[in-house]
């Protein structure tokens, strides 16, 4: 029985199953063939058999994957309505504290010395004097309720207040034509977005939740928050800001995640 | 002068086999996927996905699966509609649909009574499987665009009460689609010549009149 690869027409050189598949559902792959049903096409039992197996790591498999990960990239970016602003909520919804998320346990959070922290810039930006966390509280503050999602399934409306993150970068002279916006935490997390979601009127710099300031386990003293990105984007414990043109990519993206991941 | 055979045409015309299988091939992606992106966020605690049956090693590769599935699965499906809509064959299988013949022809089918010798019309029970699962399939894209863009589709998001209610959506259409799909093919491989003719195409019907409503069904040679 031929059993061809799906993906064998854009990587030629994978003309022939893996043997180890065959060899490991070599029962299924017998009985679907004594039943005939089978014929040069598709059928149930070949698709189960696809399904059974882990072939998501399979060079060829994973490699259309990541492709098709990417172009759901450029279709996000167009879905995107820079002036479509998400729901907002009243402050009685407000979940108290946040939900803890790292890709650690709240334990083994490493508290930001916020006596010695500063915020540093760096790429295309006018002024890249480093600021301190006063500085910082100096600036207009926003205030957004909004629901966090979490690329898991999981939501909570959270009440987050900080600099609007458009009006800082317009003040520090941030090239706004950049394409990326990357941010590091003090930890070796790292995300990036797209400019057009750092400038929505829903992205801000947060410095407090619930008109308080942000405590340790939920990015102290500064993180990242916007409406129109799911959680994992939103990097806490920021140390550092990086306006580019070179795609930075992410923690989580290194892992296979999807870049855009908008809301 | 026109020969018989060339105003014939097969049951399921060669575009209609192809997008059943794609749409099969599509399912077994989502549902494969969805379960292990399930299993991060579980709705009833009782209840994991093993990892024997997911599709994706980890979250991330059945993420990337299911919105690579989507794809396949929305395409294929307004094709399927635009096809089944414009060359009427909605109307002739499909419909009408009298609530009278379900209930009777649905007791003779659990009672195994129900007579399936013609293929090329669909009984009662058929036509309300199939009209379902369509209807389920299009609410169950509406919640996946609730739930993967809340903000840019959030009046979606509203008509299912919320995220969470979206979510809550999603998992019942699926449950939906898998209960359709264990009913589908045993009742497939229960006459067996129903999965040959989705394959080969099936009983030559008349091209030019469509089996008409009530009228004696024709004579198919098996």
């Amino acid at each position: 029985m031929a059993f061809r690869n799906p993906f064998a027409a854009r990587r030629p050189s994978v003309t022939t199953p893996d043997r180890s598949l065959l060899v490991e559902n070599r029962k299924l792959v017998e009985t679907i063939d004594r039943r005939k049903v089978l014929r040069g096409t598709f059928s149930l039992g070949a698709l189960s058999l696809l399904a059974g197996c882990d072939i998501s790591d399979r060079g060829a498999v994973q490699s259309v994957l990541k492709t098709v990960s990417d172009f759901n990239d450029g279709v996000q970016a167009a879905l995107f309505n820079p002036n479509k602003l998400a729901p907002t909520f009243s402050p009685d919804l407000v979940v108290k504290p946040p939900r803890f998320n790292a890709y650690y346990e709240i334990d083994e959070v490493k508290p930001v010395d916020v006596s010695t922290w500063k915020l540093e810039l760096s790429g295309l930006i006018k002024d890249k004097r480093p600021w301190t966390l006063d500085q910082i509280y100096a600036l207009p503050e926003q205030e957004e309720i909004i629901r966090h999602i979490c690329v898991e399934g999981w939501d909570y409306i959270g009440q987050w207040s900080g600099p609007n993150l458009k009006d800082f970068l317009t003040r520090i002279g941030a090239d706004l034509s950049a394409k990326y916006i990357a941010f590091y935490g003090n930890d070796d997390y790292m995300e990036s977005i797209d400019m057009a979601s750092a400038l929505h009127p829903q992205t801000i710099l947060a410095t407090k939740y619930a008109g308080e300031p942000i405590t340790d386990p939920f990015g102290a003293p500064l993180r990242l928050r916007t409406a129109v990105k799911l959680g994992f984007k939103n990097p806490k414990w920021i140390r550092a800001i990086e306006v580019t043109n070179t795609y930075p990519l992410g923690f989580w993206e290194k892992q296979g995640f999807n870049w855009f991941a908008g809301l | 002068m026109m020969t018989v055979s060339s105003r014939t045409r097969r049951m399921h015309p060669l575009p209609i086999r192809i997008m059943h299988w794609t749409n099969a091939l599509s399912m077994i992606i989502m549902i494969g996927s969805g379960w292990k992106i399930y299993n991060d966020e579980v709705i009833f605690g009782f209840l994991h996905f093993p990892q024997e049956i997911v599709l994706g090693i980890w979250a991330q590769h059945a993420l990337q699966w299911h919105f690579f599935g989507m794809w396949i699965l929305v395409f294929n499906g307004l094709f399927y509609l635009a096809y089944g809509i414009a060359t009427g064959r909605f109307a002739r299988l499909f419909f009408p649909i009298r609530p009278r013949e379900v209930v009777a022809e649905m007791v003779a089918a659990l009672t195994f009574r129900l007579k399936h010798a013609d293929l090329t019309h669909y009984n009662a029970v058929q036509k309300v499987l199939y009209v379902g699962v369509i209807a389920i399939i299009i609410v169950q894209v509406v919640s996946g665009l609730a739930i993967w863009k809340p903000v840019q589709f959030s009046f979606l998001v509203s008509l299912f009460g919320g995220f969470q209610g979206a979510r809550l959506a999603h998992f019942l259409g699926m449950a939906a689609i898998v209960g359709f799909m264990v009913v589908h093919v045993a009742l497939a491989l229960l006459v067996p010549r129903t999965i040959l003719a989705m394959l080969t195409g099936g009983p030559a019907v008349p091209a030019e009149d469509p089996h008409p409503e009530g009228a004696p069904a024709p004579t198919t040679p098996h």
